[in-house]
């Protein structure tokens, strides 16, 4: 038995076959936590403030403006009460992207954990769930920060629907993490955050059912409104939020997200078995 | 399962890699060879950039799947096995992989918990091996604040804290200054003193020649040759280099001039080697000949010759 230097006892730790997946995430642990403990602070203005900015800007003064009958709210009360649960599900998506872009690309590119950590008993697939479950932990944390902070407000029906649009925040969050995260392990260049930026999330943000009821936009766009994860994430939570729950509705909403997520982990998993052979 | 019976710690049958490159094209980065390292021995890959090295040591450490052919590391099929063979092995990579925003303490801490070790453990052996790689006065510095022979260094360690059977070191030296170089090259050999096999690629041939018992002379993706420094020099050189420079431009004229003073002459773009037993007997002859090179040394043979003699080129460019 090699032995490097002595002192510490001589206990040797192997691993005679794969690690479970939970394995596999829980010896990461230390590692995410150290990377919060770093970035916690830099991170507080974008995951609790700017949500409560958009919340007084939208919500609030430019609410004051809409004077619609809960009729043409989905059922809200008043504007605020309407654009709240679609601010809730948009941001769980921005912090999820946020999360899954930059981190992957740093994590291969730039400072090369990736390929730091594969030298050890873990594989890609652990890797990838580690820091989903650390997008997931990010993401939980701040739709829980931001569904407590607007309950004293009057915006919920109920005290059970925000509980239950809580983990539906973090179903559409997930939802988007697992494909950023395959596009990430994918593209060469971070230039290509620019199509997912500018071509996915604002489009996304601003016109899949957060700010006004897509029946706004006409029956075409109304239709391609509804194929968007994102629409399915602010309808369902808006509906729990609202205690406007149609429950057919409700299903094809949790499907469509479980679908989405459950494939692209899958995709997100081989991307980055796929690159880390090379 | 594990095969015990053999003592071999790595062996490679007809081992091959190809992958695409980025225009598509099919690269093939290891043309089929066969390796065996020993339980114990420092053995060496040298050969310039794009021998292959870097992709056979990457599938030995069992994280680039193979093309074709066998390969077995402690016994075992890295297909079958990797998690199990990486537990085992410790790497140094090429290009550092340290978290810079971590400290020296951190780092170490944090890679030995990917290894499952528990956490009181991973200090002890931590703060241990930041003193046999001589960083214990850096333990709480950021990484971002060391030298490049300080960061190679706590690389080592970090590759270190598993304990691993062998260690795989990819150009472990480049970038150093000459100092660090022996620094490194000091800990290596208490490496193998305490019976870790340290398996090393190089495109230096005084490193090579320091380090390695053994070593395989890679070039264009095939072993070229294979023994001991001694034996490699022995076979495929003479015991002495005579070097003269001339004029630029009179190289080939002159090495028709000396053909004859030596075994073989290498006409260089800077200078001629004449290969013999006594380079200063090829000197009184050229001299004799009255032929005046601006400068002139004679030396022993090194794998650089080596390696000129079998692939017609030079190790670094």
């Amino acid at each position: 038995m090699a032995v490097v230097s002595t002192g510490a006892t001589d206990a040797v730790v192997r691993d005679d076959r794969r690690l479970s997946p939970w394995r596999g995430v829980v010896r990461q642990y230390d590692y995410w936590w150290t990377v919060y403990k770093r970035t916690w602070k830099s991170s507080i203005i974008t995951s609790f403030a700017s949500p409560l900015l958009y919340v007084l800007a939208m919500g609030v003064l430019l609410g004051g403006f809409v004077h619609s009958p809960p009729s043409r709210l989905e059922g809200a009360t008043s504007y605020l009460a309407f654009i709240v649960p679609g601010l809730v599900a948009a941001q769980a998506m921005q912090t999820a992207v946020l999360e899954t872009t930059y981190p992957v690309m740093g994590a291969l590119k730039w400072h090369k954990s990736f390929y730091a950590q594969l030298a050890s008993p873990l594989e890609a697939r652990d890797l990838a769930n580690a820091m989903l479950a650390f997008t997931l932990f990010r993401v939980a944390s701040t739709s829980a920060v931001y569904l407590v902070v607007m309950a004293p407000f009057g915006v919920f029906a109920s005290w059970w629907g925000p509980v239950l649009a809580f983990p539906v925040t973090l179903l559409t969050g997930m939802a988007f993490a697992v494909w950023t995260f395959a596009f990430s392990a994918f593209i060469r260049s971070e230039a290509s955050f620019g199509l997912i930026f500018r071509l996915g999330l604002i489009p996304l943000f601003l016109f899949s059912g957060s700010f006004f009821p897509i029946s706004n936009l006409g029956p075409v766009l109304e239709a391609v409104a509804k194929v968007t994860p994102l629409w399915h994430g602010v309808n369902l939570t808006r509906m729990l939020c609202l205690d406007h729950v149609d429950g057919s509705l409700a299903l094809v909403n949790v499907g469509v997200l479980v679908a989405v997520l459950v494939v692209g982990w899958r995709v997100a998993t081989r991307t980055l078995e796929r690159r880390l052979a090379q | 399962m594990p095969d015990l019976t053999s003592d071999a710690m790595i062996s490679a049958r007809g081992l091959r890699k190809s992958f695409d490159d980025k225009s598509g094209a099919t690269v093939e980065a290891v043309k089929g060879i066969d390796i065996e390292v020993r339980r114990g021995e420092a053995f060496g890959f040298l050969g310039p950039n794009g021998a292959g090295k870097s992709s056979t040591m990457r599938m030995i450490a069992a994280v680039s799947p193979v093309t074709a052919g066998e390969l077995r590391i402690l016994g075992m099929d890295p297909a079958e096995h990797g998690p199990a063979i990486r537990s085992r092995l410790g790497v140094c990579p090429q290009e550092d992989t340290l978290d810079n925003e971590l400290n020296v303490f951190d780092n170490l801490y944090i890679y030995g918990r990917y290894f499952g070790i528990p956490k009181r453990e991973v200090r002890e052996r931590a703060d241990e091996l930041l003193e046999f790689v001589q960083l214990g006065e850096k333990r709480d510095a950021k990484v971002e604040s060391l030298s490049g022979g300080m960061k190679r260094r706590l690389t080592i360690a970090r590759s270190l804290i598993n304990r691993p059977e062998i260690l795989l070191l990819d150009e472990p030296t480049t970038g150093l200054d000459p100092q660090a170089r022996h620094v490194l090259w000091d800990r290596l050999f208490r490496l193998k003193q305490q019976g870790v096999t340290l398996v090393i690629t190089t495109h230096y041939m005084d490193e090579a020649e320091q380090l390695c018992d053994r070593l395989v002379v890679m070039d264009r993706g095939v072993i070229a040759a294979e023994g001991s420094p001694l034996e490699l020099i022995r076979a495929h050189s003479t015991r002495e280099v005579a070097e003269l420079r001339f004029p630029v431009g009179d190289h080939d004229a002159t090495a028709e001039k000396v053909s004859d003073l030596g075994e073989r002459v290498e006409v260089l773009p800077d200078r001629l080697l004449v290969y013999s037993e006594n380079g200063e007997h090829v000197l009184e002859q050229v001299h004799a000949r009255g032929l005046t090179p601006i400068a002139t040394l004679v030396r022993r043979s090194t794998l650089e010759d080596v390696f000129l003699r079998l692939t017609g080129r030079t190790l670094v460019d």
